[in-house]
Parts: structure tokens; C-alpha cells; sequence
């Protein structure tokens, strides 16, 4: 049927739509024309976009970041961009000397073990005040402590850290108390932010406060955290009275970006004053930023490392074994073999370009006290011939068609978990299965979304593994203690690939005890050496951290170690706290200047005021038409 | 002009035009057939509904893991945690029981607690669905208004040159892949090329800081180069389904009756021949709008925008199962919602459906 005899309905919508079109193309064509404050901007690119911030005169830091904040409650955070952030806004008891990570004051300014090693205690600086005046005490720490040990919903995020704890106690305002069950060598390494009681107490849920309705937080740390948007913002403003000192920029801004090539040239133009790569910039995006004037690429020492992991036989505490890692791998010698099979140096020329060193002991080199290398002797250096000569010893030989056999007859072949979002685990995942085969070995990627799964069933051979390393290392090295398997083989343990050897538990227990610093040091080295020798961690390479930042707009800032060391991720505070703004530059602003956006817009209006006169003078005109 | 325009239409000027009025049943019975019809697409939405809560429950359930394992994920936790946690969160309950417990309370509105944001899911969703709908809504509009203007110029000249020029480049960038075009905006006009100026901001959706009209001006300045993107991407499929629809008109007999009463061109054009096409483009307006709460992944990516997309991916790469869930229930009762008032509006724009 048609519908013709209905004209105004259709008419009227049609001229809306066709008037909105119109405009769009205008309004969007009318911004990019050169009749804009185009002329004053090209010249401002770069350093001085904040029109606005200069004429506050405000130094604003502006970091680019990658994660979202996943809580801004201390007791539930885990991601590395929200305790950053909580290490700004809070105290903790302790904190690490950005020149070598040795532990030094933080909220305490002095903490001694008892004779029998069991009570700490710790003395708490009466210089330090919340951001709205009250003074931070002894209390306020040790109600932190006792909330974690008697809170589930508190203990979401660092309950590990108290796990040893008899009793917490504040006997005056500077002096806490700290008794333990069993001796601790990590007392001066609890990485807990200690949060003000009077505001703390109020909370009533704490698995679901996430701290993010009423700003300023109230704090003690070098910023106060004064406003959130989720996935969008974090704004910290100085602490004035920080007991260390004030730091220097008037304003810290985390900003969110999805996309780390936009996060670069959001740097380029200098939106952003540094970009933290997640977890580095890509050697594309560093080469990309290299020649640009004012900006610095830091590629420095990172605190991973990153390693091709071994399926011991999985095994959980209750004695049984479960999944189906490879008969063959439970042979020392093949492992070593595989070691020797393999090329570090090339992966670091190859795969990661140049942006990593090569990798050798468990920790990485950054933290000296406890990086251990082989020896010479020791070393199990690439000589694919000797893996070859280890493989025929070991009783693995060469069958007909130049493979090699497991004991059962089958032919040798390992299933790679690899993750499929990690560009680097494919590429050396390529290269391993090349110098593999030239052994007889066969090699199956298994590039995953979710390795989880496999990985916690211990249905694998080898997988990529990699951990962020802290100065005290006692938790990636407690990842690998017999004490940290399943209780049985359907349940989760802390372990890290099912590794259980009595030698190396020893030397754990040994070094948790052990409160002198050179002493233990020896012990945790002795501890890498027996897991190096194992062959269960194969440590390929420590990825360099990969970041960038404006130099006109970022003066200094200090990195950890101080050396050559990484910016954003540190332990501590140093590097927001310590960064001196650039004289030149008003630092960075979003976008370009109000009076840009203002006269965009006002053109945008015009064009579709124009449009819609057009359209009505059009229609008029038909109006007459059909009269 | 008209038949330079349309040479086919003298061919179709050979049959007696049927311009008259349309015949009109009684009203009553038009009125009850069409409650009858509403009738029967409200209730096939809401089984449709309620097929997407159950769905969206098990669906989710298939994923292989422990869910408490994806929680506590590369930290430290005692076995006296975990326990905690399967407690906190419902699942050291039969499977049953969870699904009963998640039905009472998704029937609340209440969709349960995200794993990772230890918020309800109801609330993360509330926070990012108006800056999703004021980013794809605005692309929306314009995409759609911009689809039809052009796409009936294009059918109205068809084979002609600007016809040519808009179905090309419609077709060009309707194949770009959005995540690079937007780069590449971000790139020219964000950063600044050669002569052109670093216009925009590169991402995000504010600056923070801003209230008032400042604020809406700033959000405003962020929202350009994303929906540019979104205009860009998205128009060239609404101007063939309307070219195309248009074109299948352009024969009919109607609009030469329209000619020959002395209606000039332009109004044949606009009160005859689209409001006639105009229906595969209506359910396709429709199909986009239940699209438009989904959120557009790649676009809020690259732009950084805090939409649900964003969220979506968050949720999924954990997984947060409940999130996961609230997502999927909302994304598809959108399009049902958006389908369903589709149907109820095809017979108040075409008669035909519904009888």
C-alpha cells in the first residue's frame, strides 16, 4: 500500500535527519579548518599545551598508564598501578633505599628483633601527621595489623604478611609491638600501608569499602589522593608536611590509556609527561620516541625476570601426583640439556632487541645483595652438542627418523604453554622449537588466553613463566618450597610450578630465620644455585623496564636503583616524590587550550544554525512551490 | 530533470498509476489486530529475556577453573582465605542453589559483586553505560542521519558521478578497520601532522578538574575524534540499505502519478519514494541501537573511552564471572528491548505488517 497521501510525517523526520547529517560534517569539517586557533597551537605542540595550567602557574605531573585501578582500599588493591598509588597516599612501616634497595625509616624510624628472635619491635617517628592534622601513632599500625588478623575482608590483599603474626600491640604512641610465632628474617620488609584509625574504624564491610566516595583520602604519604574516575583518572596533590619533605610537582595525574601507541603519542605531544609501558614499550614504540626532541627513553634494568619453567611431576602435599608433564623431564640431566639447548643470547638480540639482559641466577642482577650467577664450571652454557652427548647419556637416544624416544617408545615432544597475549613468548616459543628439533625434540606451542588452567592441573612440559621480583625476596623464592604444593591435587597453592626439593626447602627455612642481612643474603644465593643446578627454571632473560617521559617538562627524577633503574612500578616513592618540574615548561595539559575548544564549538553552532536556515528557507520556498 | 535523473522511469510510467487514498478496515479491528500483535511480541520478549538470564548463567559457568583461583591470582593466599572467599561469594553452594539465588536477586536488579572491583556489578555497569550511550549514541545519530541523507541522493542519482564518489568512499571506509582509523585521527589530529594542528585531546573522555559548562565543553572536545571514527566506520552501511531500498522504489508507479500531478523533483523524492524505502532502513536503525549499548570495543580501546566495552574486555580477561554476566544480560536485553520496539512500531510505519 503506499503512502504517499501521508507526506508531513515523513517529510519532517527526513529534512531533522538530513539537517543533523549535514551538520555533523560541518561541525567536524568547520574544527579541522585552518580559520581555527590553529596558527598559535602548532606552535604550542609539544611542551606548551597548558594555556591554562601556566596561567595558574601549575606544574602538573601527568602519567600515562595502562591498568585500572582495581580498588583504592589498601586491604583489597593487588594491580601494581593501586599500591603505586596507596605507597603515595600511606606510610608503611619501612621503605627501600632507591640507591640499593636496603631497608630504611619509614614510618618507623628504628625496629630490633628480641634475643629469641620471636617479638619485634618497632619505633614509630612522631613527625608524621594524617593529610587532616591528627598525628599518626603506633595505634594507628598496630590496629591496622590486628584489623588484618581478625578480618577476613581485610586480609584480601596482604593477609600473607601476618600470617606469622601472635599479637600486635601499641604499648605507647611511638612504640609498636610485633610478636611472631616463628622467627621472620622479612620484619623489615612489610610492604603493608598503615592507614589512620579514626577514619578506618567506621568501615563495616571491609571485603567491600573500596575507599573511592569522599576525597581528599586522608593520608601521610608524599601526595593526597584528592580525586577518582574510574578507568578514566586518579589526581594526587602534594602532602605539604610530608615528614620527608614536600615533593616538587604541584599535581600527580594518572591517567588511563587502553592503548599504549595512543598513551605514545599522547607523550609525543606532551598530554602526558611519562609513559609507563605495561609491562615495557615495545621496541617499535622506543625506537619510534628515540629521536624526538625532549624525550628521554629510559631503558633500564627491570625487576623480572623471565624463564621457561619445567613440569617437575605435579604433586600435591597429600603425596599424589596428577597431571602429565613428560616422563622424560623428570630426568636432571635432560633438563640441563635442555638448558644447554638453549641460546639467551640470541633471544635478547632476537626477540627482545636489545631491551633485556640475559638471564642466568633467579634474581634479577638490579637486586645485588641477592643476585647470584654460575660459575664458570657451574654455568650451563648453550653447546647444543653437549645437551646432544647429555641426551644419549641420560638414555635418550635418537630412534630411526633422528628423534629422540621417551622410555615407553613414544617420540619426544613438548607442549609449550605460552601465553597468546605475550608477543615475546611466540617468538621465543619459535626459536626454542627450532634448537629443539635440531636435538630430535619435538616442540608444540600451546599459545593460551586462559594457561591457568593447564597450568594449575599441570597438564604441561614447559611453560613461559616470569615474576616481578621485590627487594626482600623471600616471596618468589617460597613459590617453590614443597610447603607451598596443593594440599591435594583439587586445590590451589602458592606454588609456582610444582617444584618440591628437600635441599632447597633447608636453605628456605634456614633464610627466613637468618636476621643478618649478609648471612641470609648467602643463604638465598645458595638457595639459586641449588634451583639453577635442579634445571627446573631456566632463567632466559630479565626484561628491561621500557619507559619514556618529556624532558621539558620532567626535570629529574630519580630512578631505583639509581644507577640505571626503572621509574614507574618502583618500591617506594622515589621517583614521583623525587621529580623536579622543568623551568620552561607549564608541564602537561590535556588537549589543546580552552580557547580552541570554545571557538571550535562556536564554529560547530554556527555551521549548524547556516545548515538549519538552509533547510528551513528550503522548505519555505517548497511551501510556496505547492501553493 | 526527472528523467535524466531516472531514465528507467519511463518504462514504468506505462502502467495506470494507483495513487489513491489507502483503504481503511474498521478501526476497532485494525485496533485489536494490532494489540494482538503487540501482545504476542512483548511476550516472545520477555521468554527471550528469560532465556538470556538462564543462558547467561551457565554460559558463563562452562568456563573451565575455580573462579576463587582467577581472584587471588599471583598473590599469596592461605587455604583459610580461599575458603573465605568461596563462602563470600556463593560458591561453596550446589550449583542450583547459586542459580537460584542468582535469579531472585537479578529479578531485584541486584546482579551480584564483581570479582576484581569488589563492587556490585550494577554499579560498575550504571558508571560506564552513559558514557558508552553519549559516545555510540551521539555516533548514532549522526551515522544514521548521514546514512539516509546520502544514501537517497545516491539512489536518487544513481550510476551518477556523486553517487559513485559517496557509494565508493561509504564502501572504503565502512572496510577500515576502526581501531586504525582512529589511530591514525589520533595521529593527525591529535598529536598534529605537518601543517595540521594537535586539535584533540588523544584520549579519555575528560580532563577532570572541570565542572559546569567547562566540563561539558571538555567532554565535548574528547567526544569528537571517537565519534568521528564511529560516523565514519559506521554511516556507509546505513546508505546502501537505504540506497538500495530507495532504488527498488524508483520504478514504482506512485511516484510517476507524483510527477505528473507537477510535484517538483526534490519533493517526489522526499514525501514519496522514502518514506516507502524506508523500512529495511528503520529495522536496521533498530538492529544499531541495540548495538549501541554494547559499546564499541575497539574505538573505546584506542580512544580510552570508559565505556562498557572497556569493561566488558576487563571482565572478560580475568574472568569476572559475575561482571561477565551482568554485561551479557544487559548487552542482549538491549537488543531485545530495541527488536522487540522494532516490531511494535513496523505496523504503525507500514500497515502491511501485522495483518
Amino acid at each position: 500500500m503506499n503512502r504517499h497521501d501521508q507526506p508531513n510525517r515523513g517529510r519532517l523526520r527526513l529534512r531533522l535527519l538530513a539537517a543533523a547529517g549535514a551538520a555533523a560534517l560541518t561541525l567536524t569539517a568547520g574544527l579541522a579548518t585552518p580559520l581555527n586557533p590553529a596558527p598559535q597551537q602548532a606552535q604550542a605542540k609539544g611542551s606548551q599545551q597548558a594555556t591554562e595550567s601556566k596561567k595558574e602557574g601549575k606544574k602538573v605531573l601527568t602519567v600515562a598508564v595502562a591498568q585500572s585501578v582495581d580498588s583504592l582500599s589498601p586491604f583489597l588493591a593487588s594491580r601494581l598501578l593501586s599500591t603505586s598509588i596507596h605507597r603515595l597516599m600511606y606510610e608503611y612501616l619501612t621503605n627501600y633505599d632507591p640507591a640499593d634497595n636496603h631497608t630504611v625509616p619509614g614510618l618507623a624510624t628504628k625496629w630490633e628483633p628480641s634475643a629469641d628472635k620471636l617479638t619485634w619491635t618497632y619505633t614509630i617517628r612522631s613527625n608524621s601527621k594524617w593529610s587532616d592534622g591528627q598525628q599518626a601513632t603506633a595505634q594507628d599500625a598496630a590496629w591496622t595489623f590486628n584489623k588484618m588478623m581478625t578480618d577476613q575482608g581485610a586480609a584480601t590483599a596482604n593477609g600473607s604478611f601476618v600470617t606469622n603474626f601472635r599479637k600486635v600491640t601499641a604499648p605507647s604512641p611511638t612504640q609498636l609491638v610485633i610478636e611472631l610465632k616463628k622467627p621472620q628474617a622479612t620484619m623489615g620488609a612489610l610492604d603493608v600501608p598503615i592507614v589512620p584509625q579514626h577514619i578506618w574504624e567506621k568501615v563495616k564491610d571491609f571485603s567491600k569499602f573500596n575507599n573511592d566516595q569522599s576525597f581528599p583520602i586522608v593520608g601521610n604519604g608524599p601526595f593526597v589522593l584528592t580525586a577518582y574516575k574510574a578507568d578514566s583518572y586518579v589526581r594526587l596533590k602534594p602532602n605539604k608536611t610530608f615528614w620527608r619533605g614536600a615533593p616538587k610537582f604541584d599535581e600527580l595525574v594518572f591517567k588511563y590509556f587502553k592503548d599504549q601507541d595512543a598513551a605514545v603519542a599522547a607523550l609525543r605531544k606532551g598530554e602526558v609527561s611519562f609513559v609507563a609501558g605495561s609491562p615495557a614499550l615495545t621496541p617499535a614504540q622506543a625506537a619510534s620516541l628515540k629521536g624526538e626532541p625532549n624525550i628521554k627513553v629510559n631503558d633500564a634494568p627491570g625487576r623480572r625476570f623471565y624463564a621457561l619453567a619445567t613440569n617437575p611431576g605435579a604433586q600435591a602435599k597429600d603425596g599424589k601426583h596428577f597431571g602429565d608433564g613428560a616422563e622424560s623431564l623428570l630426568n636432571q640431566k635432560v633438563r640441563q640439556a635442555l638448558f644447554m639447548a638453549i641460546d639467551r643470547k640470541t633471544l635478547i638480540d632476537k626477540v627482545f632487541q636489545g631491551h633485556a639482559v640475559e638471564g642466568a641466577g633467579y634474581i634479577p642482577p638490579r637486586f645485588s645483595t641477592y643476585h647470584w650467577k654460575p660459575s664458570a664450571s657451574q654455568e650451563l652454557a648453550y653447546d647444543p652438542a653437549k645437551a646432544a652427548q647429555l641426551l644419549d647419556a641420560a638414555g635418550y637416544k635418537k630412534n630411526a627418523d633422528g628423534k629422540r624416544v621417551e622410555k615407553n617408545g613414544k617420540p619426544i615432544d613438548y607442549r609449550i604453554l605460552c601465553h597468546a597475549t605475550d608477543p615475546n613468548d611466540k617468538a621465543v616459543g619459535q626459536y626454542v622449537k627450532e634448537w629443539f628439533g635440531k636435538l630430535g625434540i619435538g616442540v608444540t606451542l600451546n599459545c593460551l588466553d586462559n594457561v591457568t588452567d593447564p597450568w594449575l592441573a599441570g597438564k604441561y612440559d614447559l611453560a613461559f613463566d616470569g615474576w616481578s621480583v621485590n627487594p626482600d625476596p623471600d616471596f618468589v623464592l617460597s613459590i617453590h618450597t614443597c610447603g607451598a604444593l596443593p594440599a591435594t591435587p583439587k586445590d590451589t597453592g602458592a606454588t609456582d610450578n610444582f617444584i618440591c626439593d628437600k635441599k632447597y626447602d633447608e636453605l628456605y627455612d634456614q633464610q627466613l630465620a637468618e636476621y643478618d642481612t649478609a648471612k641470609r643474603a648467602d643463604l638465598v644465593k645458595q638457595m639459586e644455585s641449588r634451583l639453577y643446578d635442579t634445571g627446573y627454571m631456566n632463567v632466559m632473560a630479565y626484561p628491561n623496564a621500557v619507559e619514556a617521559y618529556r624532558t621539558d617538562q620532567i626535570k629529574s627524577i630519580e630512578t631505583m636503583p639509581k644507577a640505571a633503574g626503572n621509574i614507574y612500578g618502583q618500591d617506594g616513592y622515589w621517583s614521583w616524590w623525587s621529580a623536579v618540574p622543568a623551568d620552561a615548561s607549564g608541564a602537561s595539559s590535556d588537549g589543546s587550550s580552552s580557547t580552541g575548544v570554545i571557538i571550535g564549538i562556536v564554529a560547530g553552532v554556527v555551521a549548524l544554525v547556516g545548515v538549519g536556515a538552509f533547510f528551513a528557507m528550503r522548505r519555505r520556498a517548497t511551501a510556496e512551490d505547492r501553493e | 530533470m526527472t528523467a535524466e535523473a531516472t531514465p528507467s522511469l519511463v518504462e514504468a510510467t506505462d502502467g495506470p498509476a494507483q495513487a489513491g487514498p489507502s483503504v481503511r478496515g474498521p478501526r476497532a479491528r485494525t485496533t485489536t489486530a494490532y494489540l494482538r500483535y503487540v501482545a504476542g511480541k512483548l511476550g516472545g520478549a520477555a521468554v527471550s529475556l528469560l532465556a538470556v538470564l538462564v543462558t547467561s548463567f551457565f554460559l558463563f559457568r562452562l568456563i573451565p577453573g575455580d573462579p576463587v583461583k582467577y581472584m587471588t591470582g599471583g598473590r599469596q593466599v592461605s587455604a583459610g582465605q580461599l575458603a573465605h572467599y568461596r563462602e563470600e561469594f556463593g560458591l561453596d553452594l550446589p550449583l542450583w542453589q547459586q542459580f537460584t539465588d542468582y535469579c531472585g536477586k537479578a529479578l531485584t536488579g541486584d546482579l551480584g559483586t564483581s570479582y576484581q572491583f569488589r563492587a556490585p556489578v550494577i554499579d560498575k555497569i550504571s558508571e560506564a553505560l552513559p558514557n558508552t550511550l553519549l559516545l555510540t549514541g551521539t555516533a548514532f545519530v549522526l551515522y544514521t542521519a548521514l546514512g539516509i541523507f546520502l544514501g537517497t541522493r545516491s539512489a536518487w542519482r544513481a550510476g551518477g558521478t556523486s553517487d559513485r564518489l559517496n557509494t565508493g568512499l561509504a564502501l572504503t571506509l565502512y572496510s577500515i578497520p576502526s581501531f586504525w582509523l582512529g589511530l591514525l585521527l589520533i595521529i593527525v589530529f591529535s598529536v598534529g601532522m605537518g601543517p595540521i594542528p594537535g586539535l584533540f585531546p588523544t584520549g579519555g573522555m575528560e580532563s577532570g578538574g572541570k565542572e559546569g559548562f567547562a566540563y561539558v565543553l571538555d567532554v565535548a572536545h574528547h567526544l569528537i575524534l571517537p565519534v568521528v571514527t564511529l560516523v565514519a566506520v559506521e554511516y556507509g552501511q546505513t546508505l546502501l540499505v537505504t540506497r538500495s531500498a530507495l532504488l527498488d522504489e524508483m520504478g514504482s508507479d506512485y511516484l510517476t502519478t507524483a510527477r505528473a500531478k507537477g510535484l517538483r523533483d526534490d519533493l517526489v523524492r522526499r514525501r514519496h519514494a522514502v518514506p516507502n524505502a524506508l523500512l529495511p532502513t528503520v529495522t536496521l536503525i533498530f538492529i544499531n541501537l541495540g548495538r549501541t549499548v554494547a559499546g564499541v570495543i575497539l574505538v573505546e580501546t584506542v580512544f580510552s573511552w570508559p565505556g562498557l566495552g572497556g569493561l566488558f574486555y576487563q571482565a572478560l580477561s580475568v574472568p569476572d564471572l559475575p561482571l561477565v554476566q551482568g554485561l551479557f544480560f544487559v548487552f542482549a536485553s538491549a537488543v531485545i528491548v530495541m527488536n522487540t520496539l522494532a516490531d511494535l512500531i513496523y505496523p504503525l510505519l507500514d500497515p502491511r505488517v501485522g495483518r
